[in-house]
């Protein structure tokens, strides 16, 4: 994979695979990704990020909804390189 | 990346953090008697099961310690028939709830209940790719079975974890199982390499595979991983007596992982029980919170602090954390010993040794694991090592 995102390759909008489950761990202090047998304990932006990608959200919607959240601009590269890393491992469809 | 990490949170060394995946082997009754079981063989010491009650007071209090990742275990844990009321309240804690399951027991009406009841995912075993080696190996018939027990996983949309234990008799149609895999949609395959504790053990001289077998059948992977890409993830680890470092067993003892056999004794991993002079705790008689902080057996062997040489002073310490505390045990006599796996042990010319004589005829005949079996083991414990 390239480290480079580039839009071809980016879903439109992006839905969380069925196989993975998002949720808040209290415990952990942490959003985690669980799916059969594993866990994966995300950082805040994944978290805020993966939380986006229902399907419904366009790419570009998610990008303005975290740009205006954390008060922030051009990020956009940095979800996208998320968001691929995702479809790499499986997470997003 | 940059967003997440693969590994499990860690604290500092001697840090407790919450026992992560929890396993509840509910019951050791099996219709199968696989020769290559991890199940103690004196499996039936653990009869005296929990009810529903209290195996929902085990689930409880170990969600509350942060524990996220639950297997639903055995034995064949379809034997419970209260296993659809246990899943029910695990799904309503919060826990990803996983069947580990032959499928034997399991038909539309039982899959709908547990479906109902919040079951994320689904790991079938299967013993091979043939009727012949599936029968043999497991001592039933129920290779049909099987396939139709996939297709009603499949039919219920629950992920499937396909999973077949490998050895020498299986390694060389790993092709073929994959192919099995891919035909029944699994969406992961584990080709676990066989692990010798348990029956595996008594059984080491027939599963053994050679070298030759393992690099082979690695090379069969390895086409198929590219060839398939995400269609279905195919895990494949080189069994740990190949290999010249240990396995991180269980990460770290007491780290993540807690163990609850069917009467309610805690274990740090499936075999703990073989350990010697280990006292074991168990939930009838204390606490979760207690067992996994206090509990002289889950602080035997935790942090770095119980380590001898070569161990104490390697530089690879924090990775595999000594290896397996059960394999130091049964191949070099000291649970504390390191795992003569790794090259650095003093006894790893025995590991070499056993590999070396793989190829060789066996000298006893294979044991199927049944309570006949289990009781003359018993009385007649039969070193292995």
């Amino acid at each position: 994979m390239s480290d480079t995102p580039s839009s071809a390759t980016l879903p439109e909008r992006p839905k969380l695979s069925r196989l993975f489950r998002l949720q808040y761990e209290a415990a952990q202090e942490a959003w985690v990704l669980l799916y059969p047998e594993g866990m994966v304990q995300l950082n805040a932006s994944a978290a805020e990020i993966l939380r986006r990608c229902d399907g419904q959200r366009h790419f570009d919607d998610i990008v303005d909804e975290l740009q205006t959240l954390f008060n922030v601009q051009g990020i956009r590269d940095q979800v996208a390189a998320l968001v691929q890393e995702g479809q790499r491992r499986g997470w997003i469809d | 990346m940059a967003g997440s990490t693969d590994t499990l949170p860690s604290g500092p060394p001697m840090a407790v953090g919450p026992p992560l995946w929890l396993l509840a082997e509910l019951t050791y009754k099996c219709p199968l008697h696989c020769v290559f079981c991890y199940n103690p063989t004196d499996y039936l010491r653990y009869d005296r099961e929990l009810t529903t009650a209290e195996w929902v007071d085990v689930l409880r209090q170990a969600r509350a310690l942060g524990a996220a990742q639950l297997g639903f275990s055995g034995g064949e844990p379809l034997v419970r028939d209260d296993l659809e009321e246990l899943v029910a309240e695990a799904h309503r804690l919060g826990f990803y709830t996983n069947l580990i399951t032959s499928g034997v027991g399991l038909n539309d009406s039982r899959a709908r209940r547990l479906k109902e009841a919040g079951l994320d995912h689904i790991q079938l075993s299967f013993q091979d790719s043939t009727r012949e080696l599936n029968d043999f190996l497991s001592h039933t018939k129920t290779f049909e079975l099987k396939k139709k027990v996939a297709a009603l996983i499949k039919a219920y949309d629950w992920p499937m974890v396909m999973n077949c234990v490998l050895h020498r008799h299986n390694l060389p149609h790993v092709g073929k199982i994959i192919d099995m895999a891919l035909d029944l949609g699994a969406e992961y395959l584990e080709l676990a390499n066989t692990q010798y504790y348990g029956w595996a053990l008594q059984n080491r001289q027939h599963l053994l595979p050679t070298r030759e077998q393992l690099r082979e059948a690695e090379a069969v992977v390895n086409r198929y991983r590219e060839r398939i890409g995400n269609r279905c993830r195919l895990l494949f680890v080189v069994p740990d007596y190949f290999e010249e470092r240990p396995k991180a067993c269980m990460n770290g003892w007491g780290k993540v992982f807690l163990s609850i056999a069917p009467d309610g004794t805690a274990m740090p991993c499936h075999n703990a029980g073989s350990l010697p002079g280990l006292e074991l705790p168990n939930v009838r008689d204390h606490t979760v919170a207690h067992i996994w902080r206090d509990s002289p057996a889950f602080n035997a062997f935790r942090g770095y602090g119980w380590m001898q040489e070569p161990c104490r002073s390697c530089d690879e310490k924090e990775k595999d954390f000594g290896g397996c505390r059960c394999q130091a045990y049964l191949l070099a006599g000291d649970a504390a010993a390191a795992d003569p796996v790794c090259g650095k042990s003093p006894q790893h010319e025995k590991v070499v040794q056993i590999v070396r004589r793989a190829a060789e005829l066996p000298e006893r005949p294979i044991v199927f694991r049944n309570d006949a079996e289990s009781r003359a083991l018993r009385s007649f414990h039969q070193d292995v090592c």
